[in-house]
């Protein structure tokens, strides 16, 4: 093996100048790239020369130095919650016994692209991340976990692990896992279930996936996003990966533009730019915009003329209530109706439960149908208190967030289209909720 | 020693015990789940408390102490 390794080394190419694009530096043409093509845009996996010297006192040192400059960065999960990569590494690699490493690339948010991107252009850069978070917290075993309904999706990762062993790059084999592609599925504690042969179903913590998780081991969960981030500082250096975004939101992150937007699809954006600036970038809105939901189905609408200045980070979006989520932007034309595609998204959360907690199993199915009446039927004047009524009733109730995504929803939805709320409520429905819906929502075809 | 009531929500069922035994602090929802307050159980209602978590019949009723959830 260390003969392989030395082979291996070779000359990085310079970092990169500009600051952005970064994880996608690596796209080109419209092929997945090779191990060949990453590693003359990257450079190799650089695992510290410890990693391989069979010196275990100096790999654990290097670990720790590498944990350091991951800290140092300031990388934030990609996920949605946003949790400090360094962090998490540091808790999971002090815990008893070797650790296990997964990466979650089972995209639940129907609005968002970027992580089957990532996975389906530059599969190596999340592999390297794989790789490097391993060595970082001792793992020995590795697991990247995909939703099972792309085929062409989860070959590819295995045709790039193998290229991977063939090369003899990793030193923990990274094993590819298919799951159920439904919503509560991607949630951490329910991999980690499905990982532990139980449903892919959340769990009721603790004990929290850090301190056991994987066969009761200390577990380190990370987005794929986040991984191919730590691919990059491994390389670069936390002062490099500081150059873009603030102080407070360092690097880049990828977003999914969608809705009434010139240029739909997946971009890299400086953290902590405006959101009408990462619109623009998008070609700007293909109609005059009323709203833009931000974060996701678990997100928040807020008012376009509020949403344009709001900065795109976790810290500039906390300030307005609002979360960064998976990195979402849906674009609300004015021609749509806000609440009857809230009564539709929340209709498909009701349904995607896992049907485990009291609070979810039958309260978010009466939020749906009171989001339902006040959007489709109103008239009764009582549609938006019963609505109020019910958030509190739902929200921290259940095992896992799920429900706490579509009341915060819900709730937004009351706040960013107040005006329309009160008009649906007394007079009935607005000319809106004649148009086609514009958020997807998975199984919808099949309904038509 | 603060005593916080916390509630295994995929555990309960809606029995409603809890809310039977320390109607003072739980309440239960439109659909019979009971609502537990985050804040520390009151020192006269702590024995009640453990009373309700032990009689749940099925144990999703957990009394954690001094320790931030």
């Amino acid at each position: 093996m260390t003969v392989v390794a030395t082979t291996r080394r070779q000359a990085y190419p310079a970092r990169p100048a500009a600051r952005l694009p970064r994880l996608l530096a690596g796209l080109v043409g419209g092929r997945p790239a090779g191990l060949n093509q990453h590693e003359s845009s990257f450079g190799p996996l650089p695992l510290p020369e410890a990693a391989w010297s069979g010196n275990e006192a100096a790999g654990r040192r290097a670990a720790t130095r590498l944990i350091d400059v991951v800290e140092r960065s300031g990388l934030t999960g990609r996920g949605g919650a946003g949790f400090p990569t360094g962090r998490k590494l540091r808790s999971v690699a002090a815990g008893p016994g070797p650790a296990v490493v997964v990466a979650n690339g089972s995209e639940g948010e129907p609005a968002s692209r970027k992580d089957r991107l990532l996975l389906s252009r530059t599969p190596h850069l999340v592999l390297d991340g794989i790789s490097l978070a391993a060595f970082a917290i001792g793992a020995t075993e590795a697991y990247l976990v995909v939703h099972d309904d792309d085929a062409r999706l989860v070959a590819g990762l295995e045709a790039a692990v193998q290229a991977r062993e063939v090369a003899g790059i990793d030193q923990v084999p990274i094993q590819v896992v298919g799951i159920e592609g439904r919503y509560v599925a991607s949630e951490q504690t329910a991999i980690v279930q499905h990982l532990n042969g139980g449903p892919g179903l959340p769990t009721f913590a603790p004990p929290r996936t850090h301190e056991r998780g994987v066969a009761g081991r200390p577990t380190a969960v990370n987005n794929v996003e986040t991984l191919a981030h730590l691919a990059m500082i491994a390389r670069y250096g936390h002062t490099w990966f500081r150059e873009a975004g603030t102080p407070s939101a360092p690097g880049t992150t990828l977003v999914t533009v969608s809705g009434a937007i010139a240029r739909p699809g997946v971009s890299e954006i400086e953290l902590g730019a405006p959101i009408g600036e990462v619109l623009m970038q998008a070609g700007g809105p293909a109609e005059r915009p009323q709203a833009v939901l931000v974060g996701g189905y678990f997100g928040t609408w807020l008012p376009a003329e509020e949403a344009w200045r709001v900065s795109m980070s976790h810290p500039g979006l906390r300030s307005v209530g609002g979360a960064m989520g998976a990195g979402i932007l849906v674009v609300l034309p004015e021609s749509s109706c806000g609440l009857a595609e809230t009564a539709r998204v929340v209709r498909y959360l009701a349904d995607e439960g896992a049907g485990q907690c009291g609070p979810c199993i039958f309260g978010l199915p009466a939020l749906a149908d009171a989001l339902a009446d006040l959007a489709y039927h109103g008239g009764r004047g009582d549609a938006v208190d019963r609505i109020a009524g019910l958030i509190p009733l739902i929200e921290g109730r259940g095992a896992c967030r799920h429900p706490d995504g579509a009341t915060q929803l819900a709730a937004s939805a009351l706040a960013a289209f107040s005006h329309d709320a009160r008009w649906h409520d007394v007079e009935g429905p607005c000319y809106g909720v004649r148009r086609a819906p514009l958020l997807p929502v998975p199984g919808d075809l099949e309904s038509w | 020693m603060s005593e916080r009531l916390r509630v295994n929500p995929i555990k309960c069922t809606a029995h409603g015990m809890c809310a039977e035994l320390l109607p003072e602090f739980i309440t239960l929802d439109p659909w019979g789940y009971p609502i537990v307050p985050g804040e520390p159980v009151p020192d006269d209602l702590i024995g009640l408390a453990r009373k309700a978590a032990a009689a749940c019949p099925t144990l999703a009723l957990l009394v954690d102490k001094g320790r931030r959830r």
